[in-house]
């Protein structure tokens, strides 16, 4: 007998039988590459922290024992990360970013030391969807990225002042936008506004042991230095 | 019937050349201009391109016999969309890096016109092991065009080929500069017309 392909009948049982049998497929698929696809974006976080610690092109294996060496410790607050970081004998805190770009989110890393006055120590932005050579240029451009490198975080009312604007007016605390990119520069200006305002306090809060103690393994060893 | 017979070697080799699915029937030419800006994503794209063409190829033409008439494209998309999903899925496992340059454009392998194109014109009439060939073939004429316009507009945009750099340094001390205008996308479509425009001068002839 042969089959009447036509039949309604026949054309449902057939869709149905194929949809199973390609969910069970793809079902199985996710499950079996889960745990590297999950090594892999945590990979890929701790590159975007050591790029926001002006460590750059650094592979796989690398990565890890650099990362290892460098972040002391790490917590959450407020649904915000904050890691400590140890670099030559500084301390130096990244704050994870999370903001709205023009299309999509945008998130990213960015470094503060100098206890006192915080003072950016290198940035790294990401983004999910924002336009090749325009917005995406605050991901692909490391000029554009140096350039918050040594810009003041804090006002003397302790207000976030580093920002991101189309005509600077304050070198110490701004920083040029991308061009074309308004949109994109001004989520990333919301983004560090938004994410810096208790960036500090919360980190002192949060590290204060771990800050102690290097602080006084350092002083120790400026002492030991001046023994010399 | 051999396994290489003339008729499946012109299968194989038509996509190739003279009926090569960039240059003469001009489709997925969006993909080729977003992913060639480097060579490396080229030639991912290329072989995801060319193992999602022959699979799907193969999986439509063994089940050729029992799909509804009225349904086929709808079989063919689960197919497609199936596969494409486990390769990106593979990408994601074990080259990440090339997955997020490639971002999207892996999921748009989906709607490639080169997929549907050689499922409904081949795969739905033809024996699996020609459409195979057919599906590889068409899949690597792809990814030769994409590779040619990567490679060029890599060394050409950033003197660099596979992420090694090629110009010496010496070059850019007596004032040599990257073309910056190779990485952005209207440059891919001025190359693959240069491309089209050498391959039509020099190797294809009218029937």
């Amino acid at each position: 007998m042969k089959l009447n392909t036509n039949s309604n009948s026949y054309i449902i049982i057939y869709s149905a039988v194929l949809v199973v049998i390609v969910a069970f497929l793809l079902a199985f698929v996710y499950q079996a590459l889960k745990p590297m696809q999950d090594a892999n974006v945590a990979l890929d976080v701790k590159k975007q922290i050591l790029y926001s610690l002006n460590i750059r092109n650094l592979d796989g294996a690398e990565a890890e024992a650099k990362y290892a060496e460098v972040v002391k410790a790490e917590a959450d607050m407020d649904g915000r990360k904050y890691y400590m970081c140890n670099i030559d004998g500084e301390n130096v805190m990244v704050v994870a970013l999370k903001g709205m770009g023009l299309w999509g989110g945008i998130s990213g890393y960015i470094a503060l030391h100098n206890r006192q006055q915080p003072t950016v120590y290198g940035v790294y932005f990401n983004h999910e969807s924002e336009t090749a050579g325009l917005g995406a240029e605050i991901k692909d451009s490391q000029a554009w990225q140096e350039k918050f490198i040594g810009k003041r975080v804090y006002d003397d009312n302790y207000d976030v002042a580093l920002s991101v604007v189309k005509k600077v007016d304050d070198a110490t605390t701004q920083v040029d936008c991308v061009t074309g990119a308004t949109l994109t520069s001004n989520g990333v200006d919301a983004m560090l506004k938004d994410c810096l305002q208790d960036a500090c306090s919360n980190a002192m809060e949060l590290f204060s042991e771990q800050m102690k103690q290097c602080e006084q393994n350092s002083t120790e060893n400026e002492t030991k230095v001046e023994e010399e | 019937m051999a396994l290489f017979s003339k008729q499946n070697k012109e299968v194989f080799c038509n996509p190739l050349n003279l009926d090569n699915p960039i240059l003469i029937q001009v489709l997925g030419i969006c993909s080729a201009l977003a992913v060639t800006s480097q060579l490396k994503p080229a030639i991912v794209m290329g072989l995801a391109v060319t193992v999602i063409t022959a699979f799907s190829n193969v999986i439509i033409s063994l089940i050729r016999n029992t799909i509804p008439n009225r349904i086929r494209i709808v079989v063919q998309l689960v197919v497609v969309a199936a596969l494409v999903t486990i390769v990106s899925q593979i990408l994601k496992a074990f080259a990440y890096d090339v997955s997020v340059q490639l971002s999207v454009y892996v999921g748009l392998i989906i709607t490639n016109c080169i997929l549907m194109g050689r499922l409904e014109a081949f795969a739905m009439m033809n024996k699996p092991w020609p459409s195979f060939l057919d599906g590889v073939g068409n899949g690597l004429g792809y990814a030769m065009i994409l590779v040619i316009v990567g490679a060029f507009r890599e060394f050409f945009g950033r003197g660099s080929l596979l992420g090694f750099q090629i110009i010496p340094d010496a070059c850019y001390d007596f004032g040599y500069v990257n073309n910056g205008m190779m990485t952005m996308p209207a440059m891919a479509l001025i190359l693959v017309g240069c491309v089209i425009w050498v391959h039509r001068a020099y190797f294809y002839k009218e029937k």
